[in-house]
């Protein structure tokens, strides 16, 4: 198991906290509140080692698009780059769209 | 065969004065003095003679499941009226619920919730329930029969382990050698098969150390019979539910989280 | 309507998570989770072993209401380490139940519904596990003297361990097909008396013994429903609107021990099973 962290710019504050996911095999949850910072940042826990480097691309990714002052827990059970990126859009979705 | 550890505290605590139940079959039950009152000790036996060829050891299946029940609810039909609910003593000795097709197929989940009701409804009803554990006190067969009890007093003796799953089916399940567990199980407290660490977690009320379980003595039946005595009268100043389990010094160290949920769900109960 | 609004519209309950599960059951708009994941209450025993926790230790807790009347319902969440029960997610369902009896004894009314999708015992936390499930079976009993409490079995988990003793202390029990019933996995009546005592590989036999068609036939059982969200609701309400019965399955101790002397051990299998228990509550 490995606890990762990253921090991102942000410009904007979040509307509002969201949830998405669970900790399946494959599959992740996504807890998505309001940075304490200026920044965004990011705390992953993960059941897989040694992917420190596609995490940081997958988030790159994500952060070159989102800008929000965003605090992200990510608790991951083997979920692949594409359902990453999936469950991130949809917490932003969760966050920015109407209250469910 | 030897008898076996709960046939043994039977004898011992009844001298099979009134039985209430036959000396055949998976249960003893039986009447018996304890301290001033009068108690029905039950427990389950082996049964070699089973109809159900997977129930013969000291398991709870489909038909100890119901007689469990059976002779619970005789004690709370006997004592209906009472304004004083005699004492029900569960001596646990029990190696795992009967693993087999036919006790699937026929309901033995329904056979050991019979048991759970059984003891939670005689609680319920003011009879002070006591788990007295001499042996395994291990999973669905422990839910059956002992896990609703008031309070649980233990023997500190070999071969008497509560768990969820018997060790060798848990080094499988975890691929893990027995010594790894054992290694386990002193860095997870939950896991571990020692009474000593069954004990902080709570949930027992006295761990008796020092008594010789196979082959009992005047003073170890003595002993016993006491801690029985004291565990029921606390069980009669306290509530008929089983909040005690998460009150003592142990518990709120070791159960903290368990505390934390009661505290917020009532926090957050109701709509603010 | 949203793409995943419509998909929610095809009506699988299996398919949704639990939270999901609970959201459609209740009332539309009364849904409001208690000690969800943002609280944090996490499994205190995973992380030391090297498991990822899920922030709601894998159980969701919900208020609102059933058909207009008060409710609280208990989700397990099967995709989480198999919808097993830690300290968190049994103390959660446990006192959940507990409320729910103290709004009795208060004078108020309250519906209680459990979603169960659980292995049983989460191994990794053994005997807090089994005492909580002790917890959880004795708040049932406290609290069906009062009201029903329905317990709903949808798959592809199922049932097994100490919670299939808990569903079998609830008032009533709705099952899918798809779902199956039973207190040992198939798996760990294999390991322990070998594959001639039972085949786990044989789905097709597994079903026909404890999947929820032969359990609603030989009344273990009250109501067999479709993979279907309104069929679950409509058989919840129902269940609600029976009331408490004068007994449960569970005190009718002669009655099951004279439908168990029925059964001859050496000739018996799920079509006989059917003969000789049909239709029986």
């Amino acid at each position: 198991m490995e606890n990762l962290r990253y921090e991102y710019p942000a410009t904007r504050p979040v509307p509002q906290r969201a949830h998405v996911g669970v900790v399946g095999s494959g599959d992740l949850e996504i807890l998505l509140s309001p940075s304490e910072s200026q920044h965004a940042e990011v705390v992953i826990r993960t059941s897989v080692d040694g992917y420190e480097h596609v995490w940081k691309s997958v988030l790159d990714r994500f952060f070159s698009r989102y800008d929000g002052a965003a605090r992200l827990e990510l608790n991951d059970f083997g979920a692949t780059p594409g359902v990453v990126m999936l469950r991130l859009a949809e917490a932003v979705e969760a966050s920015e769209g109407d209250a469910t | 065969m030897n008898a076996s550890r709960g046939q043994i505290w039977f004898d011992a605590l009844t001298s099979n004065e009134h039985p209430a139940s036959g000396n055949e079959g998976p249960i003893r039950s039986a009447d018996a003095p304890l301290g001033d009152t009068t108690a029905r000790f039950i427990t389950v036996v082996p049964d070699p003679h089973n109809r159900f060829p997977r129930a013969t050891d000291n398991v709870v299946g489909l038909e100890q499941g119901w007689l469990l029940a059976r002779a619970v609810r005789n004690a709370m039909e006997a004592d209906r009226d009472a304004p004083v609910k005699r004492p029900i003593v569960a001596i646990v000795d029990v190696k795992s619920q009967a693993y087999g097709r036919r006790e699937e197929l026929l309901g033995v989940h329904l056979a050991c919730a019979a048991g759970v009701d059984a003891y939670a409804s005689a609680r319920l009803a003011g009879h002070p329930v006591i788990a007295l554990i001499v042996g395994p006190a291990m999973s669905g067969a422990f839910l059956a029969h002992g896990y609703q009890a008031n309070r649980i007093v233990a023997l500190d003796a070999s071969g008497i382990a509560v768990h969820a799953m018997g060790k060798e089916a848990a080094a499988r399940v975890t691929r893990r050698s027995v010594e790894g567990l054992d290694e386990l199980g002193d860095r997870v407290l939950p896991m571990s098969y020692k009474m000593s660490a069954y004990a902080k977690l709570g949930l027992l009320h006295e761990l008796i150390a020092g008594i010789d379980a196979d082959a009992p003595g005047r003073e170890d039946i003595d002993r016993v019979q006491s801690s029985l005595i004291a565990a029921i009268d606390d069980a009669r100043k306290g509530p008929r539910d089983l909040s005690s389990r998460l009150q003592s010094a142990d518990a709120k160290r070791i159960r903290a989280a368990s505390i934390e949920v009661r505290k917020r769900m009532a926090e957050q109960w109701d709509a603010s | 309507m949203s793409g995943h609004e419509t998909f929610i519209a095809q009506h699988s309950f299996i398919e949704l998570t639990a939270r999901e599960r609970a959201r459609a059951l209740l009332d539309a708009g009364s849904f409001r989770e208690l000690i969800g994941p943002f609280d944090r209450l996490e499994s205190p025993w995973l992380a030391m072993q090297d498991v990822v926790c899920q922030a709601d230790d894998g159980a969701v807790i919900a208020r609102g209401t059933l058909g207009g009347e008060a409710a609280v319902i208990a989700a397990i969440e099967p995709a989480f380490q198999g919808g097993s029960i830690g300290e968190v997610s049994g103390a959660k369902i446990a006192a959940a139940l507990e409320m729910a009896v103290r709004e009795f004894e208060a004078g108020r009314r309250i519906r209680p519904v459990i979603l169960f999708e659980t292995g049983g015992v989460r191994l990794q936390e053994a005997n807090l596990g089994l005492a909580v499930i002790a917890e959880i079976q004795a708040a049932i009993v406290a609290l069906r003297r009062y009201v029903p409490v329905v317990g709903v079995i949808g798959g592809m988990v199922g049932c097994f361990g100490g919670m299939s003793l808990a569903a079998a202390l609830c008032t009533r029990l709705i099952m899918t097909r798809q779902a199956r019933l039973g207190m040992n996995g198939p798996e760990v009546i294999e390991q322990e008396a070998g594959v001639e005592e039972l085949d786990s590989r044989d789905r097709r036999l597994i079903w026909s013994m404890i999947g929820g068609e032969q359990r609603a036939a030989v009344g273990l059982v009250d109501t067999l429903v479709e993979d279907d969200t309104d069929q679950v609701r409509d058989a919840v309400l129902s269940a609600f609107a029976s009331g408490v019965p004068a007994s449960h399955r569970t005190e009718q101790v002669d009655a099951q021990l004279e439908r168990l002397a029925r059964v001859d051990p050496a000739a018996i299998d799920p079509a006989v099973l059917r003969t000789l228990w049909q239709g029986e509550v």
